[in-house]
């Protein structure tokens, strides 16, 4: 089957019928930290996927809102806010 | 696998839950879990208005679509951060859902209105890319809110953010961040309500949430932010979870309900020394606020590329766990 993966995006093949939760162990994927999907559908952990089937596996993970240290809890801190 | 609640096929397995959810009752799921957070920590009253913080990800739109399906007045704020493509097409995904829900969405553009963007602005204010992006989003949302009359901003930080936070904030004990990580910071002079209603909810069920849903969002991850610590901690905590489901929530709700206090201790002096921005009017024990002296040193700069190594692996840590 042609997987999609992401960040960076690139294409791999791997031979089906497969579960998810194997195809993420073989691809070494925390199963915690990526959604597969086939067309617009969640596959669940125990979903066979064929060996024509195209697959998407997506990371969930995010980092880009900002937020190392929670930027909401540091309103006008003193002790860093005076240090600039 | 089969739903817990009906015995139907299962789209989605939650292991801390220890159980599987067919559609209808996964999105009830987190719709339920989201009013119990909202309930739990006294969020928001009925009739209030909020402001959701939008960035066109997964977690910002599922949080707009959670709040209007549960009946609050949600407007969202979108602010347009200048970071290329990426700025670009997030800006689309806000506006998309926006419109299909026929929603308020406001906009604010750091180059048109402040006359600088992110990799300008950190360049020139010699800040790390998500320390310039964090200060800029925390001004501007709390000025938003306040002159828009809203009762809070709400922000779509989740169980992940929380506990990755939270996980940095212990490894380097920043007892004056873990005094302040809350699901609701109250509203006081110069500062809205803040509220996380998410906290009860896992990034990957966020993300389910939009595929399920039809939302589309930005996949992609922000190129200035690509590989920081921020990620680091919530891949680890993804490794401890994997071995020991439930381990995120109970890490960070455990703190909540037997730790934070003792890290609050103290925090109302250190809030009275306040004084205001002389130019902006915001709360701040120097002249001029942060937000102020970042628009003054990077206001007017030209656009800079993206660096390579950004694009490619953004490689390097933008800042520490304390942030700006």
């Amino acid at each position: 089957m042609k997987v999609l993966l992401r960040n960076p995006t690139r294409e791999v093949q791997v031979p089906g019928p497969v579960s998810v939760n194997t195809l993420l162990a073989r691809l070494e994927l925390n199963r915690e930290s990526f959604l597969v999907i086939r067309g617009d559908e969640l596959i669940a952990g125990d979903g066979m996927l064929d060996d024509d089937d195209e697959i998407e596996i997506r990371p969930v993970i995010s980092g880009g809102s900002g937020t190392p240290g929670d930027a909401w809890a540091q309103d006008a801190l003193p002790s860093r806010d005076a240090t600039r | 696998m089969k739903c817990r609640v009906c015995r139907g096929p299962a789209i989605i397995d939650i292991r801390r839950h220890n159980a599987n959810f067919c559609t209808e009752h996964f999105l009830r799921l987190c719709r339920d879990q989201v009013a119990k957070a909202i309930k739990e920590h006294s969020m928001l009253a009925e009739g209030e208005r909020v402001l959701v913080a939008v960035s066109g990800g997964k977690d910002s739109l599922a949080l707009w679509d959670l709040l209007l399906e549960l009946g609050y007045q949600a407007d969202g704020l979108y602010l347009g951060l200048g970071i290329g493509e990426y700025s670009d097409e997030s800006g689309d995904y806000a506006r998309a859902f926006a419109e299909s829900r026929g929603a308020t969405l406001l906009e604010i553009d750091l180059r048109e209105d402040y006359g600088y963007d992110i990799p300008t602005g950190a360049r020139a204010a010699r800040r790390a890319p998500c320390s310039a992006c964090g200060l800029s989003k925390r001004h501007l949302f709390d000025e938003a809110a306040l002159d828009g009359g809203y009762d809070a901003v709400a922000t779509g930080h989740n169980l992940d953010d929380e506990a990755a936070v939270l996980f940095g904030n212990v490894l380097h004990w920043h007892t004056e961040y873990l005094a302040r990580q809350l699901p609701v910071l109250d509203a006081r002079p110069g500062f809205p309500r803040k509220i996380k209603p998410l906290v009860r909810l896992g990034e990957r069920e966020m993300a389910a949430y939009c595929l399920v849903r039809g939302i589309p969002y930005q996949v992609e991850e922000c190129p200035m932010a690509a590989g920081n610590r921020h990620i680091a901690y919530k891949e680890a905590l993804n490794e401890i979870e994997s071995r020991s489901p439930g381990a995120k929530h109970d890490f960070y709700h455990g703190f909540l309900s037997r730790a934070s206090e003792t890290f609050r201790q103290g925090i109302d002096e250190e809030q009275g020394a306040l004084g205001t921005c002389g130019r902006c009017g915001s709360p701040t024990p120097a002249e001029l606020c942060a937000f102020c002296r970042l628009v003054e040193q990077a206001g007017g700069s030209q656009p800079v590329e993206l660096s390579a190594r950004r694009r490619a692996t953004g490689s390097s840590d933008p800042a520490p766990a304390g942030g700006s």
